[in-house]
């Protein structure tokens, strides 16, 4: 089993790097891009097939580590 | 008077730490990030700048969860003294001893440079030998420098004159001008700039002494 987590920046947390990347898309003539936000992917494999196991464990993942939840939110997927 | 001083593979700049220490007259014992216990008697543990575990995942994330992580917060909810700088604060942000979040750098870049830091409150025992509004000379050298945290949170430090130091010209789009934060206890201090790196005038200014001459001085009479 594989779970999938998104890390993004809350809302309303400005974002540098993803402001950087739509500057640059702007400069490659891509026009219509009105904000970027940057944010990571982590992919875990898992051992044990109890899904909704396998969520609360991952959820407390993002709390202790994963994500820095000051400034950061995330999603889990089992997949 | 001990100072313990810990090296995460990738700290940087504990050895300079080791030495501002010993010059303001501390006893100095050097921690590797697997020690599960601080030596016995320690008054203030220092987090050393640096990129601690390459600054994977997020900047001080990974230092913030080993075996002396523990230790050192047991250490801080006992009320000793803990002052991280550069890596040390992110790591002291990550560890939830300090509120806020070290972003990257409102211009992207890494800076390198000597700022102007505005000594922002002298109530606590690192800014006791600095006068209130003094401006000092210390250097920066991060990427991720950028202190934000939630309104609430800004105006909490602001009530409670937990800002320590402020740039007198922000360098990386910190909230509020911040360069440094302390604990509600005031015994907790986390700073983007190098104190350490300014406490001989060798090597390019003393501005940081005080820092570290107040601290030992006032734990001494403690």
């Amino acid at each position: 089993m594989k779970a999938r987590v998104h890390v993004m920046l809350k809302d309303g947390v400005l974002d540098p790097q993803g402001e950087a990347v739509r500057h640059a898309l702007g400069t490659l003539g891509f026009a219509g891009v009105q904000g970027v936000r940057q944010g990571k992917v982590i992919e875990l494999d898992l051992v044990g097939s109890d899904k909704a196991a396998a969520e609360a464990e991952v959820r407390a993942m993002c709390e202790k580590l994963l994500a820095n939840t000051v400034i950061e939110k995330y999603s889990v997927e089992i997949v | 008077m001990k100072a313990a001083v810990i090296t995460f593979p990738g700290s940087n700049c504990d050895r300079d730490l080791a030495v501002a220490f010993e010059r303001a007259g501390a006893q100095v014992l050097r921690v590797w990030h697997k020690d599960t216990e601080l030596p016995a008697g320690v008054d203030v543990v220092g987090i050393p700048g640096g990129f601690s575990f390459g600054d994977y995942l997020r900047c001080g994330a990974i230092a913030a969860q080993s075996p002396i992580g523990a230790a050192v917060k047991r250490h801080a909810a006992r009320g000793g003294h803990v002052l991280g700088i550069c890596n040390g604060f992110q790591v002291l942000t990550e560890m939830g001893l300090l509120p806020g979040a070290l972003m990257r750098n409102a211009g992207l870049k890494f800076i390198c440079k000597t700022v102007e830091l505005q000594v922002a409150t002298t109530d606590c025992a690192y800014t006791c030998g600095y006068a209130a509004g003094q401006v000092i000379k210390v250097p920066v050298a991060h990427h991720d420098g950028n202190y934000t945290a939630d309104a609430e949170t800004l105006a909490q430090l602001q009530a409670e004159d937990r800002v320590a130091f402020r740039y007198v010209a922000n360098p990386n789009g910190a909230m509020g001008d911040i360069a440094g934060v302390l604990s509600a206890n005031r015994r907790v201090l986390g700073m983007m700039p190098h104190p350490e790196r300014v406490v001989d005038a060798a090597t390019g200014g003393a501005d940081g002494a005080a820092l570290f001459a107040g601290l030992i001085g006032k734990m001494a009479l403690a």
